[in-house]
């Protein structure tokens, strides 16, 4: 692939949007660090910090001898200039805790959280909110009112300890290690992340936030993130994902898994700009039982290579699932990105929205799946993928594949390229809009949608953000 | 003052499109641009507007005695040009009103986001005057030319033209593929803006229109070049007797102005 080459060519230069936001990378005080050959002694150690009870480490252990054996996934391009045994996999920041009050996190830490604007989000608008760290939660606040409806939300190994019968019923069950190698790694290194347990018939309205930062340079994140929601619940899960500019590649390998009972919904909304030296690999399933559903909206704007393919089977009759994923390339980077369904139950519905925008020698990748087995009797499957490219030097590709076992099920695929031309910037500019201002014109035209259905600070956020890449002061205007 | 057009050599790829041509479009004035097909009004109008597919060989595009040639697109409009294009493009996922706002926005200057109107007025104003030009005001909703009858692009772009108070307005064939009570509203338009004071520039392929808009001034192109320049008589004499002929006539001898 020459595109690969060139895109190790590229070095680092220039100024991304998690860059002017977050600025270069600074030391914060490490507690505990592994590095080194991924061994069994390494994930014993980390299951003792964690004082994990004992069948967690064996599901580490038995993640590990799968890492070893699985092949590497073919589809994984540019994982390969990242060496792991130079890096960083587990890494605490020295906070007490995770702090229940933003006075409490050493002011590094704090500042890249206020830059981030999440204490004044919290404040406005969310019932709970977890920041992890490096490889640790170090804050967790929840509204009083969750507690009080028996809504759990805490650190994921905290919720291990606390609650391991519930925990055990879904970790690492809807996406098993053995899925693909760095399935394997994540169960094997996994640290930090959020539980959500939404209780029967209880429905948050307000969303809970978990934030995702990457504070050093050859770092490995895996953190790992579970929402259930029990019968007739309603969650909405915010994900949102940064780092400051690093001096060397780090690497995330995140996962989140997601069920939903009878008649629940859960909405999952991920904003991730991770800067250009995050190579980010997710990986995102959720289940839905009898007219349950979950729906994925997924905006993927930063790092160097993204893939992430939110995933949903829907194993209950009647369950549905929409998809949303929209991912930005601009400049020398690639969203390989997907959504994929799986129908199992009658009358299960799914809306999968891929729009794509291609910018400055971007590269875009679709590869959806929708399978319907035999059995899912009237299913329908809508798949919609656009791609807007605004340049001769970007590019988008679409492979999407449907494999249909059921004779009465329907699916429907429609895939549109648009291409600005020089005749609409022409167009545009001859208003009074410069370059980039008719091209965030176009993006946020291309995405209206979309932002109309996200709630509104992150539609805001979104459009900012497509300002931005967009201004002068953008990456590579 | 207004636009002069100075010596202008032009070109797209290897063709020379524009050769030494030299105009002038007043304030309070309508000078209307004609030839047959392929002669080189649009190439003209885009030149004007600093499409940057032509390359400007020679000469220079004043706008109140200062130059503008090297100036991008945008610079130009907000200095006071506006272009109504002959086919304006789709620009699909972007409304109309947003288009507007974010023209109008521009042209304010000064800071801010350019999807929120800096000037308020301007949404109830582009209500009316869509109204007013015989356009359902919900097309201000509708993405950019996506869909658009030949007569709604037209009006679109009069509109556009009317609401960003340009000094200059460049139309090119706007009353081409539209009937006669179309063209009787564009032309009614037309000598609005020339009544505001703006210089237009009239870009027609057929005499029609200018029976209700008459022009000050009629430059008359060919092959890239200026045959011959005069009042509105100039409009009668090719309707009548054709290109062809006005260009021998005007070959032979008369000083033109
Ligand atoms: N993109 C292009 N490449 C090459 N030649 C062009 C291009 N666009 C226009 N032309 C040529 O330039 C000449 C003038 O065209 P144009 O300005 O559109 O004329 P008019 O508007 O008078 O019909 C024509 O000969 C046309 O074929
Ligand atoms: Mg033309």
């Amino acid at each position: 692939m020459g595109e690969m080459v060139e895109l190790k060519k590229e070095l680092l230069g220039g100024v991304d949007l998690a860059e002017q936001l977050l600025g270069r990378e600074k030391p914060v005080k490490v507690e505990v660090e592994i590095k080194g050959k991924i061994t069994k002694d390494m994930i014993e150690e980390i299951s003792r910090i964690k004082k994990e009870p004992e069948w967690m480490k064996r599901l580490r252990l038995r993640s590990l001898e799968l890492f070893y054996k699985l092949p590497w996934p073919k589809w994984l391009t540019g994982i390969e200039s990242i060496n792991l045994e130079e890096m960083v996999l587990y890494s605490r920041p020295e906070v007490q805790g995770p702090a229940k009050s933003w006075d409490e996190l050493p002011k590094e830490i704090r500042e890249y959280y206020e830059k981030l604007g999440l204490p004044e989000l919290e404040a406005r608008f969310l019932s709970g909110l977890s920041t992890v760290f490096d490889s640790e939660t170090v804050y967790a606040r929840v509204k009083k009112y969750l507690e009080e409806k028996g809504v759990i939300v805490l650190p994921m190994e905290e919720a291990v300890r606390k609650y391991p019968d519930l925990v055990k019923q879904y970790f690492m069950r809807i996406f098993p290690p053995s899925d693909h190698k760095f399935a394997a790694l994540h169960g094997a290194l996994w640290s930090g992340g959020t539980f959500i347990y939404v209780p029967k018939g209880v429905k948050i309205r307000e969303p809970i936030e978990s934030f995702f930062l990457i504070g050093r340079s050859g770092e490995g994140q895996f953190e790992h993130s579970l929402i259930v929601a029990d019968e007739g619940a309603y969650v909405e899960w915010i994900e949102g994902c940064s780092a400051p500019r690093l001096s060397r590649f780090s690497f995330h390998d995140g996962m989140v898994e997601a069920y939903a009972h009878r008649n629940a919904t859960i909405k999952i909304i991920t904003v991730q700009n991770w800067s250009k030296d995050v190579i980010n690999l997710n990986n995102k399933r959720g289940i839905a039982e009898d007219g349950a559903r979950i729906d994925w909206i997924e905006g993927s704007i930063g790092s160097k290579i993204t893939y992430v393919y939110p995933s949903t089977v829907l194993k209950g009759d009647n369950s549905a699932t929409r998809n949303t994923v929209v991912t930005i390339a601009k400049g020398p980077h690639i969203k390989d990105s997907g959504s994929k369904v799986i129908h199992v139950g009658k009358n299960t519905r799914s809306q999968i929205i891929n729009k794509t925008i291609s910018a400055d020698g971007g590269i875009n990748i679709y590869r959806g799946i929708v399978r319907v087995l035999r059995g899912a009797k009237n299913a329908t499957a809508n798949v919609e993928c656009e791609s807007l490219i605004l340049d001769d030097k970007s590019k988008a590709h679409t492979y999407p594949h449907n494999q249909v076992d059921e004779p009465t099920a329907s699916v429907n695929h429609e895939a549109t390229t648009g291409r600005l031309t020089e005749q609409q910037l022409f167009y545009l500019t001859s208003r009074g809009l410069d370059e980039d201002e008719a091209k965030s014109l176009v993006v946020l035209g291309f995405l209206d949608e979309i932002l109309g259905e996200l709630p509104f600070e992150y539609a805001q956020v979104l459009t900012r953000v497509v300002q931005l890449e967009f201004s002068k002061y953008g990456a590579f205007g | 003052m207004g636009l002069e057009v100075v010596n202008l050599t032009a070109r797209i790829g290897e063709k020379t499109v524009l050769k030494n041509v030299s105009l002038n479009v007043n304030y309070g004035e309508v000078h209307a641009i004609m030839g047959p097909n392929g002669s080189g009004k649009s190439s003209l109008a885009y030149v004007i507007m600093g499409r940057e597919i032509y390359e400007v060989v020679d000469g220079d595009i004043l706008l109140d005695g200062e130059s503008i040639k090297d100036l991008p697109p945008e610079e130009r409009a907000i200095k006071g040009i506006f272009l109504a294009m002959q086919d304006p493009p789709q620009v699909p996922g972007v409304r109309l009103s947003s288009l507007i706002i974010a023209a109008a926005n521009k042209k304010l200057g000064g800071e801010g986001e350019l999807g929120r109107p800096r000037d308020p007025r301007i949404l109830k104003r582009m209500m009316e005057l869509a109204k007013e030009i015989g356009l359902d005001p919900s097309i201000l909703q509708r993405e950019v030319n996506v869909g658009f009858s030949g007569g709604e692009r037209k009006r679109s772009e009069i509109l556009q033209a009317l609401l960003l108070d340009p000094k200059i307005v460049i139309l090119d064939e706007p009353d081409s593929g539209l009937d006669i009570d179309g063209i009787k509203i564009v032309a009614q338009y037309i000598n609005k803006l020339r009544e505001q004071g703006k210089g237009v520039m009239l870009i027609t392929h057929y005499a029609r229109l200018l029976q209700y808009v008459k022009p000050d001034r009629v430059t008359v192109l060919i092959g890239g070049e200026v045959v011959a320049t005069d009042g509105y008589e100039l409009a009668r004499l090719v309707e009548e007797k054709g290109y062809a002929y006005v260009k021998q006539a005007f070959r032979k001898g008369s000083a033109q102005g």
